[in-house]
């Protein structure tokens, strides 16, 4: 049971096709975004457009806004202008302007949030089969051995025992909640998700796999991707395009390795030649 | 002749912005082209910018001047996503250096061009084996992952996975560096077949015996280099 499974759980009656996936057009289109916080600036002037399958890094030091950016993009947080226009599967749509009963039936649907530390982004208190099943059951689906079905075949994807299934997430490592956060956002068959310092409160070597699963499933669910994040590292082996931000405004963007092997802009250069050699 | 790499009035400069924005210009007026099944080798001392042409077709290093045509995509100026598909499946790059996930075994690492392009597991797995066999890397170091390897053994692991797909334009940065006599035979066979298959190939050969082999023709980049030019 596999990402046709979670769709048929989605309500959705039409074959998950690549065609859909591969619609001309951006997925998301960012135009003029801006957030104050009373006279100081969150972010200013931030427009891209994003493509379906594409994995989009956004780097730069604490209080440069790229967080900030995150949450107005991700609708966590109302911008003070602009607007984020994402191809919702009946056409275009500013999630803005939307009401919060729509943007909230997205965030279930088509979006997925990241959060750094596995705590904002799981429920505690339920199980991990629970805390999989949960984000299924609010798109309406009640036949308990098909939820538990799918909810072991993700603990699976996302490495995590089967045995498992019905302890509590504190009980788990800070990786295996990491990893227990993925499953809980991708199960629905997301088309973009939103991830914010995915690998941060890891140790390396944890990292290190959580990295190659996140590649793996953007590979094979066909997923866009925001990440938000400080490690170059992290973004030279998950992101095909980079954005550089530094005091609330874009400095640089382009393909990622063209980014960090030859930095046009005096931020991106400092950033790149302040990395640590191991 | 179908021409996939064409390079004309290419130039570059990098801006160093923490040295006071020193501009040191390191390549004016580049123009080649290689032709499908056809190897050409650059050449040129150390720092002429044998690897800064070749950074720039592959799109991580940015021209300042001029057009870069891969199999007609313009790279000069192409969006991020246009590269990333000339390189999915199109464009293929030997560096000089493995850059992987750590603790991703071999197999997979050299597989994962191919299933990029959404081949079978098990038929891009099989593909990767049969390379791996071939340039001499022992089946019980498949399921490792290579940043524990010798650098010998991590250069063959790049050659796999450079040549894992029939990709139509090739760079080979120094392919055979580093390589035993019987490894460099085997890559020298690959670089052969490649270019039996129709592969466009342009390389950067130390190696002068390998560069006589394969290399149908010389480009001296020198006569690129701004103030070294004749």
């Amino acid at each position: 049971m596999t990402l046709s499974a979670a769709r048929e759980f989605s309500g959705e009656n039409s074959d998950p096709s690549q065609k859909d996936r591969g619609a001309p057009g951006p997925l998301l289109r960012v135009q003029g975004i801006e957030k104050r916080y009373g006279p100081r600036i969150g972010c200013t002037g931030v427009s891209f457009d994003l493509w379906p399958g594409e994995v989009m890094g956004i780097v730069g030091e604490s209080g440069s806004g790229k967080s900030t950016l995150l949450s107005c993009l991700a609708g966590h947080m109302a911008p003070d202008a602009g607007r984020v226009i994402f191809a919702t599967r009946t056409g275009p749509r500013d999630a803005v302007t939307m009401t919060e009963p729509e943007r909230r039936q997205l965030a279930r649907t088509d979006w997925a949030f990241v959060h750094q530390n596995p705590r904002d982004g799981l429920r505690m208190g339920v199980s991990a089969g629970g805390n999989v099943g949960e984000r299924l059951m609010a798109l309406g689906a009640r036949h308990y051995g098909r939820i538990r079905t799918t909810a072991t075949d993700w603990l699976g994807r996302v490495e995590i025992a089967a045995d498992r299934i019905d302890d509590r997430p504190s009980a788990f490592s800070g990786g295996m909640q990491q990893r227990l956060q993925i499953a809980r956002n991708l199960v629905t068959g997301p088309r973009l998700i939103f991830m914010d310092e995915p690998t941060g409160g890891l140790d390396v070597s944890v990292q290190a796999r959580l990295l190659d699963l996140l590649r793996g499933l953007v590979r094979e669910m066909g997923l866009s991707a925001i990440i938000v994040t400080h490690d170059l590292a992290v973004v030279r082996l998950l992101a095909d395009r980079l954005m550089v931000m530094q005091g609330g405004r874009v400095v640089e963007q382009g393909l990622t390795d063209q980014v960090l092997d030859d930095p046009q802009h005096a931020y991106t250069q400092l950033l790149v030649s302040s990395v640590l050699q191991v | 002749m179908t021409v996939m790499i064409e390079l004309e009035g290419v130039g570059k400069s990098f801006t160093l912005w923490n040295q006071g924005g020193a501009v040191i210009p390191v390549m004016a007026d580049a123009r080649l082209t290689v032709a499908a099944g056809e190897c050409v080798g650059l050449t040129g001392r150390s720092g002429a910018g044998k690897s800064t042409l070749m950074r720039m077709i592959w799109g991580n290093y940015l021209a300042q001047a001029g057009s870069i045509r891969v199999a007609g995509v313009q790279v000069a100026g192409a969006e991020p996503r246009e590269v990333i598909a000339l390189r999915r499946a199109t464009l293929g790059y030997v560096s000089q250096f493995l850059r992987v996930v750590p603790r991703v075994p071999t197999i997979e690492v050299v597989a994962e061009p191919l299933l990029t392009l959404g081949l079978p597991a098990d038929r891009a797995r099989a593909r990767a084996a049969d390379l791996l066999a071939r340039l001499n890397i022992p089946e019980r170091l498949w399921s490792l992952s290579p940043t524990t390897f010798s650098g010998g053994e991590q250069q063959r692991v790049n050659i796999a996975r450079g040549f894992a797909h029939p990709w139509p334009v090739l760079l080979l940065d120094e392919p055979t560096a580093s390589l035993d006599a019987a490894n460099r035979e085997v890559v020298l066979t690959l670089i052969e077949e490649a270019k039996s298959r129709g592969a466009a190939i342009l390389g950067i050969f130390h190696d002068e015996g390998a560069r006589a082999r394969v290399c149908d023709r010389l480009v001296d980049v020198t006569g690129f280099t701004p103030g070294l030019a004749a």
